[in-house]
């Protein structure tokens, strides 16, 4: 098992170092090829993970709760790398910025995969701090790649408020370090084992403060209002592949190390005081989010509220605190993972189809995307908390949890949000994708047959048209007149159709039946977050 | 209580470490009012130069010896490194005739000096009073100087609030990272030094992905100020 957890750290690093060096074709297959088996390789851990905690090393060390993480994280690293191809083959080659281009976002895509893999299986909670550091720096840089306007400011805010929060993080990591060196000893090294083991008898008032500052720190990058401020913009100007793994894992990730304090805290203070600092984090972020789904404009902005609306879900979830409501929580992870990248990826196929990422630009893209146009209002409906799919499955397992713990009122203010939210995505989705496309300025009705005919034939090449805008990284936006001319029904490309068909088969697998060893996992996953593992 | 503070005078040890404290807020408070970038950057250096002899300080006082390793990193890489990072990476960001190091940020400040330094009198009261009632105690740790650093951290949010350049706005981070450091100092000085070491390094990762950055920021809007990144909102 050793060697599986070390191939899973080294990896995505080495894979970033192929990509630094070798061709891009060579960079192009080995991510694709390093993601799928990362994902691999945490399947393999996972039966041993959901019996027993793996410790190697000193540094690393898996349990049940950082398989559920790594699980979500390794999907969407294998869904990313393979979309990627797809994405980045319509790009101009002979451009003389694409080469440069393409090898720093390879790079990026497996440093940042790197990070976010490494962070659930650090063994401390400084080492867990590090590790989001380094997403943060990573995720900036790909986020400034595009090299738009836009883009440089949003890698400004998101930089400059995603480490001013982990700043507070880094405090309350030093002030966890003191709660436990109280007890275990001045050459105490914030080691998670053995700071659980002595939680009850940690000093209450460092570990309050503590845990405050881990909510509002790690929290700004998590997606928690108040402090989200930078996740649509980021959001919305990143590559689409590093949007979904934004929204999917590092939002996770970071949830993952508010979990980890909240572990220590529940036994240290008892279980009231953390769930009511999340209970207000989580229904402020739900009902803002709900109500900023109405009347956006940009379609990826549109998904990035619905990811604050997701984290507040989380929050709430774990402020019930009942072991069912824990399981949905957990499930959550793993669906809105996959729920999101492929809303993520379908929106992708969509804003390069259309050449805009304006949703009201985009209309007809059932009749446009015979794959990705279905996928994509699976995927909404998805996150939207439809059955069968795997988010439906989660959010019922929350509000029963809500129930069950005598929290009615939360309860029900999360069901209420949930709609708002749902019908807030789904007016705009069926917009976007079932309203026909409305003859362009100047064309008389008469014109549209032509355009029908066009529609009709599938296997008109992507035209110049076509391919500059979907990605449009130096193009900027703007050079390209959205609706001009009738565009050719057809997929831009097979590589960004397959991660998300798989997305959506996995997202009903976990709504009708999760495997069993999954529902085993997930079940030691809430007797370690309940303290009773 | 005041009365038992005021009969027994501080040790050499709390009071120096107190007196740092306070040196490294006022320092703070000075990055408001720099106009050149360069100043910006001496001034952290200077900050960082407070944190290294305070992390002197405690190591003497406690009998640390790992702590002389971290004051001379500190000083090494916060006081050297980090200002000839920031400074190779920001040259020729002058324009206007200026030579290199001299860019320009004077009133980059959303609300007037005075204002601002009262708002960041408030807010640093508020930590330091708020820090002061938690009532974390132990007999190694000065108190005062923990609540300072605490309110060191707040006024560099303000820092980073008011100012609408990058660079300020960029500094503002660093020094929050001074404040935590200040912080760790007080206490969590027995923290192990690779930790530190490792903290340290992810600091200057952070410090180059911050000049690219501001790089970027100044390729595209031609300058250091902020005011124009209002494109995206809703």
């Amino acid at each position: 098992m050793l060697v599986v957890v070390l191939l899973l750290f080294i990896l995505p690093a080495a894979a970033a170092v192929i990509c630094l060096l070798a061709p891009l074709a060579v960079a192009r297959a080995s991510t694709a090829a390093f993601g799928v088996a990362c994902l691999g390789l945490v399947i393999a851990v996972l039966p041993a993970a959901s019996r027993h905690d793996l410790a190697y090393l000193g540094f690393l060390r898996i349990d049940a709760l950082s398989v559920v993480f790594l699980l979500a994280t390794s999907f969407l690293y294998a869904a990313v790398a393979v979309y990627s191809i797809g994405y980045l083959a319509h790009d101009d080659r002979r451009d003389p910025g694409f080469a440069r281009y393409s090898r720093r976002f390879w790079v990026g895509l497996n440093l940042f995969a790197w990070a976010m893999l490494a962070a659930p299986m650090m063994s401390s909670l400084a080492l867990l701090w590090v590790a989001i550091e380094v997403t943060t720096v990573v995720s900036a840089l790909l986020v400034a790649i595009e090299d738009t306007d836009g883009a440089a400011e949003a890698a400004w805010k998101y930089v400059l408020i995603a480490s001013a929060g982990l700043g507070l993080a880094l405090l309350a990591t030093i002030f966890a370090y003191y709660a436990g060196a109280q007890v275990l000893g001045q050459s105490y090294d914030l080691a998670f084992s053995p700071l659980l083991r002595v939680a009850a008898q940690l000093p209450h008032a460092p570990l309050q403060l503590a845990f405050v500052l881990a909510v509002l720190g790690f929290g700004t990058k998590m997606g928690l209002f108040p402090v989200h401020t930078w996740l649509p913009d980021a959001h919305s100007e990143a590559p689409t592949p590093v949007s979904a793994m934004l929204s999917g894992s590092l939002l996770a990730v970071s949830f993952y190390a508010i979990l980890r304090f909240y572990q220590v805290c529940a036994v240290t203070l008892g279980p009231r005081f953390p769930r009511n600092v999340l209970l207000i984090f989580g229904i402020a972020s739900l009902l803002l989010a709900a109500l900023y789904l109405f009347g956006q404009r940009d379609i990826k902005r549109l998904l990035a509220y619905s990811s604050v609306e997701h984290m507040g879900i989380l929050a709430i979830g774990v402020s019930f605190g009942a072991p069912i409501a824990l399981a949905g929580v957990l499930l959550h992870v793993l669906a809105h993972a996959a729920a999101k990248g492929n809303a993520f990826m379908g929106a992708g196929v969509l804003v390069h189809k259309f050449g805009t990422k304006q949703i009201s630009a985009i209309r007809g893209g059932l009749d446009l995307l015979p794959w990705s146009g279905p996928l994509f209002l699976l995927a909404v409906l998805a996150l939207g908390a439809m059955p069968p799919f795997g988010i439906f499955r989660s959010e019922f397992e929350i509000v029963e949890g809500g129930f069950a713990s005598g929290g009615n009122a939360a309860a029900a203010v999360l069901i209420i949000g949930v709609t708002v939210a749902f019908f807030g995505l789904a007016a705009t989705t069926t917009q976007m994708l079932l309203q026909p496309r409305a003859p362009t300025a100047g064309h008389s009705g008469a014109d549209q047959a032509p355009a029908l005919a066009a529609v009709g034939t599938a296997a008109i090449p992507a035209g110049a048209d076509d391919h500059r805008a979907g990605t449009a990284p130096r193009g900027g936006p703007g050079d390209h007149p959205p609706s001009s001319a009738p565009l050719a029904r057809g997929e831009p490309s097979a590589w960004m159709v397959i991660p998300v068909a798989v997305g959506a088969v996995v997202l009903i697998v976990l709504g009708v039946h999760p495997p069993a060893e999954l529902t085993d996992l997930l079940a030691r996953a809430v007797r370690e977050l309940s303290g009773a593992a | 209580m005041a009365g038992a503070a005021a009969v027994a005078a501080p040790s050499v040890f709390s009071g120096s470490a107190n007196v740092i404290a306070v040196g490294v807020l006022l320092v703070e408070f000075g990055m408001f009012r720099q106009a050149l970038l360069r100043d910006q950057v001496r001034l952290y250096a200077a900050q960082s130069t407070l944190i290294s002899v305070l992390a002197v300080v405690v190591a003497a006082a406690r009998h640390l010896p790992d702590l002389y390793v971290l004051a001379g990193l500190s000083f090494a890489l916060k006081a050297v490194i980090v200002p000839v990072v920031l400074r190779r990476l920001l040259r020729g960001l002058g324009g206007r005739g200026e030579g290199p190091g001299w860019t320009d940020i004077a009133d980059s400040g959303s609300l007037s000096l005075a204002t601002t330094v009262l708002v960041a009198i408030a807010v640093a009261a508020f930590g330091f009073f708020s820090v002061a009632a938690l009532g974390i105690h132990s007999p190694v740790l000065p108190t005062t100087a923990l609540a300072i650093s605490v309110a060191v951290v707040l006024v560099a949010f303000v820092l980073m609030i008011m100012r609408r350049d990058v660079a300020s706005q960029a500094i503002g981070f660093f020094s929050l990272e001074n404040g935590v450091s200040l912080t760790a100092l007080v206490v969590a000085a027995s923290m192990p030094l690779i930790l530190e070491i490792v903290f340290l390094f992810d600091l200057l990762v952070a410090v180059v992905v911050f000049g690219l950055l501001i790089r970027v920021h100044h390729g595209r809007a031609e300058s250091l100020s902020t005011a124009d990144l209002t494109r995206l909102r809703g």
